[in-house]
């Protein structure tokens, strides 16, 4: 069982300051396994906010030199990710 | 911004542009050069779709999208624009007026009747797709010019969509891949890059920033407008850049105009940004780095410093707000109310202060306050203004009112519209729809005779009916005229006999009798047809007027047609009053209608007399005294008060003559509504309640009177 940070609900603007301070003051914990797993199979609806966050993450994560992947993702998430083209951050694609 | 909020946006958006719309469509089919009406009509369908689809009202969309194809094709000429097309088209506003008012009152978009209405008007708009377009072929060469000028409008075309967010677009309830997701609806987009170089790691990340940008390829029939306008509702904060992706020509042509020199002015319309564009599109990894340089630019540096920026952006501008510029602020009219009741009281405390200073004969106060009094009275005028619209707004509504009854008739009718501009309270606009409505509905129906009947008459196969408007004397005269066959005087006469309106053998004016169709009950069973005769009257529009202390007034002649008087007071609030004392009780009558005061002169001790000599001609009025049975002290110098009313002059013989002032009007209680000639009340400078005179109630109870007097049934004065 991974360590992950599972996003539930809404992924967007109204609470992306909240999940924002939330991730950062979770990175310490990431730092110590030593990978940066998200889970957003609970993901109910994600916007251009949302995707900013995740990406942001991800950016933070390669800071870091820390392996980024998704664990788990709703159809809200893939929805955004394909529109955005950003399929490889899909879990099926070999990330690690 | 929240979301209702923009939501609330475009509705009145759409609603404009709908109405926009409608106009054209009334217009175009008797412009000489109907491309600018088509164009507006394209855009306006346009539009709509395009902010819809932000808005995720995905029936709108799609079927604005069937109008827009079709509208397209016309605006290609490859469809003509047929009467029976602009009827559709006339429906389909209609329809998707209906869609925008589900929206607003956030009923359901796909209640069964909608969407069936919906469906067969798709039904019909594609139809009119399918028909083959042989014979418009020469339309086409005609416009061949015009067609090779643009590019190809049916045609697919790739474009290179390079797009970047200003950081508040999130805040301002805009959500940036809402537009990618409208751009799939498009056409097919394949290629999609999302530019990160601007987003920071999450320490440093403000979440509710935007830092994202696009770049995407699209293959579509939609037009560099039409890609432009998908953004419109961030036109101000993002930085776009749209170009075609393979255009050789375009980019050989731009090879020495060295983009490199513009430092940091990539803007929405820019050229050299657009050729740079252009020219790197070749192999998709180094073009992303040249968007990100071109785009790393903050937004904030984005207002275009070149003035060939600004010379592409102006028209570009000009083309989204419209045809005319209005410089002009949205009030909500809740708060205009506000205001005049807050003048209104103003009024009555500034009098009181006035008052007060006149008592206590302090000369400093007395100019302080009357210093005072100016000031308001000039905020109240303005305030007033405030409210004032102008009627052109109103009578343009009947353009379709004429053109839907004229075929639903199946008459040829236009309709002439003067005085426009003439202004009038926006409370009278708004309640004054429906009886002109049904005025006009009825000149068209009643008035205006079939086109065959006309010409054996030896008038012009087109029927008429014309809106006019002009002020005299604080009224508004809105008239409703017609070149039809006029009033039957006979048959009017003899129906207000049998329902009993009239007593048989009385002598009636011409003018008495026609206004007999105002009264109740009053309705000629030949007259009813599937228009008007559906319930509400003709005495329905009376009393509306009414309610508005307005007055109708019709007048006839056989074979040329029937014009229709109504006569509006111009504002409901305030007004500038007369005061007159009559025994104890203080009245007041709208100045406007003042025409002169002259002393009264009893030339018999017979008070049954109720005319007199204003220098050599007959004038008549009203002893208030005797009319309202007043009591107290009677004037030794009595005054007559010389009334205006339309053509007509009467007298009011009143106690004393007290001055001008202004008057807030406050409406008389519930209680009151059946006292005859009074129509409002209001309160002095001391406190005390003087009472408005309704002039036009006063005035015919006088014509009462007086026919009474003249008829020989009743020979004995009352």
């Amino acid at each position: 069982m991974r360590h992950c940070f599972a996003i539930t609900g809404e992924f967007s603007i109204y609470r992306a300051a909240e999940l924002a301070q939330a991730l950062h003051e979770w990175l310490p914990q990431a730092v110590e396994h030593g990978y940066v797993t998200l889970d957003l199979s609970e993901v109910t609806e994600m916007d251009s906010s949302g995707l900013q966050l995740l990406l942001s993450t991800q950016r933070s994560a390669q800071d870091l030199q820390l392996p980024f992947t998704l664990q788990a993702v709703s159809p809200a998430v893939t929805d955004v990710l394909q529109l955005a083209a950003l399929e490889h951050l899909l879990p099926s694609a070999p990330e690690l | 911004m929240n979301l209702d909020e923009a939501l609330h946006t475009f509705i009145e958006e759409s609603r404009e542009l709908l109405s926009d719309m409608e106009d054209s469509l009334l217009r175009v089919e008797q412009e000489a050069e109907p491309e600018t009406c088509i164009n507006a009509i394209f855009r306006a369908a346009h539009t709509i779709k395009g902010s819809a689809g932000l808005f995720g009202l995905d029936t709108i969309v799609a079927f604005t999208h069937v109008a827009e194809s079709l509208l397209d094709e016309v605006r290609a000429g490859s469809i003509p624009l047929s009467q029976s097309l602009v009827q559709l088209l006339l429906n389909c506003c209609d329809h998707m007026h209906a869609l925008v008012n589900a929206v607003e009152e956030k009923s359901s978009l796909e209640a069964p009747a909608l969407k069936e209405y919906g469906l067969s008007l798709i039904q019909a708009l594609e139809a009119y797709r399918q028909a083959p377009p042989t014979q418009h072929a020469l339309a086409h060469v005609i416009d061949s010019s015009v067609i090779e000028a643009a590019p190809p409008e049916n045609e697919l075309t790739e474009w290179h969509i390079a797009v970047r967010f200003a950081p508040s677009v999130l805040q301002n309830g805009m959500d940036p891949l809402s537009f990618v997701r409208y751009l799939h609806t498009l056409g097919e987009v394949f290629f999609t890059e999302t530019l990160l170089d601007q987003l920071p790691s999450l320490p440093e990340l403000d979440a509710e920033l935007c830092y994202l940008g696009f770049t995407l390829h699209i293959r579509t029939a939609s037009s560099r407008e039409e890609l432009e306008s998908v953004f419109e509702f961030v036109r101000d904060d993002c930085n776009l850049c749209i170009t075609h992706l393979h255009d050789t020509s375009r980019s050989t042509s731009l090879e020495d105009s060295p983009w490199q020199a513009l430092p940091c002015t990539p803007s929405n319309d820019c050229p050299e940004c657009t050729n740079s564009c252009t020219q790197n599109s070749s192999s998709a990894n180094t073009q992303v780095t040249d968007y990100s340089t071109l785009l790393t630019c903050p937004v904030a540096d984005l207002t275009p410093a070149t003035p060939p920026v600004q010379a592409t952006a102006a028209p570009l501008n000009k083309a989204r707000t419209g045809n005319d510029v209005q410089a002009s602020v949205r009030v909500d009219a809740h708060k205009l109310d506000q205001l005049i009741n807050l003048v209104g009281e103003l009024i009555i405390a500034s009098a009181g202060a006035t008052e007060v200073a006149r008592k206590l004969r302090h000369s400093d106060m007395v100019e302080t306050t009357a210093a005072v009094s100016t000031l308001v009275q000039e905020v109240r005028d303005l305030a007033l203004q405030l409210r004032m619209v102008k009627i052109g707004g109103t009578f343009n509504k009947f353009q379709r009112v004429v053109h839907d009854v004229a075929r639903e008739l199946g008459k040829d009718i236009v309709l002439q519209v003067s005085g426009e501009d003439t202004e009038l309270d926006k409370t009278i606009v708004e309640r004054i729809g429906d009886p002109l409505t049904h005025l006009v509905r009825n000149a068209m129906d009643h008035g205006i005779e079939s086109s065959e009947l006309r010409l054996a008459r030896g008038k012009p196969a087109q029927g008429s009916v014309s809106l006019n408007a002009y002020h005299e004397s604080g009224h508004i005269v809105i008239e409703i005229s017609d070149d039809g066959g006029g009033l039957d005087r006979e048959r009017i006469l003899a129906k207000g006999i049998e329902r009993g309106l009239v007593e048989a053998g009385r002598q009636l004016s011409d003018k008495e009798i026609f206004n007999l169709i105002f009264e109740p009950g009053f309705s000629t069973a030949s007259q009813i047809t599937n228009l008007s005769g559906r319930g509400v009257g003709m005495d329905v529009v009376r009393s509306n007027i009414t309610a508005l202390r307005g007055t109708v007034e019709l007048d006839s002649h056989a074979g040329e047609g029937t014009t229709v008087q109504v006569r509006l007071p111009l504002t409901l609030a305030i007004i500038n009053g007369f005061q007159v004392r009559v025994g104890n009780a203080v009245f007041v009558i709208p100045l406007d209608m003042v025409d002169e005061c002259i002393e009264h002169k009893p030339q018999t001790s017979d008070t049954a007399q109720h005319y007199t000599d204003l220098r050599g001609s007959v004038l008549p009025f009203v002893a208030l005294r005797q009319h309202f049975e007043l009591q107290g002290p009677a004037s030794t110098r009595p005054n007559i008060v010389v009334i205006k009313h339309g053509n007509h002059r009467f007298g009011l013989l009143v106690d004393e003559l007290l001055g001008e002032a202004q008057t807030v009007i406050k409406p008389l209680s519930r209680l009151f509504s059946q006292a005859q000639g009074i129509s409002g009340s209001s309160i002095l400078g001391n406190g005390n309640v003087a009472l408005i005179l309704d002039i036009p109630v006063l005035h015919q109870q006088l014509l009462a009177n007086s026919s009474d007097l003249n008829t020989p049934s009743h020979s004995v004065a009352p």
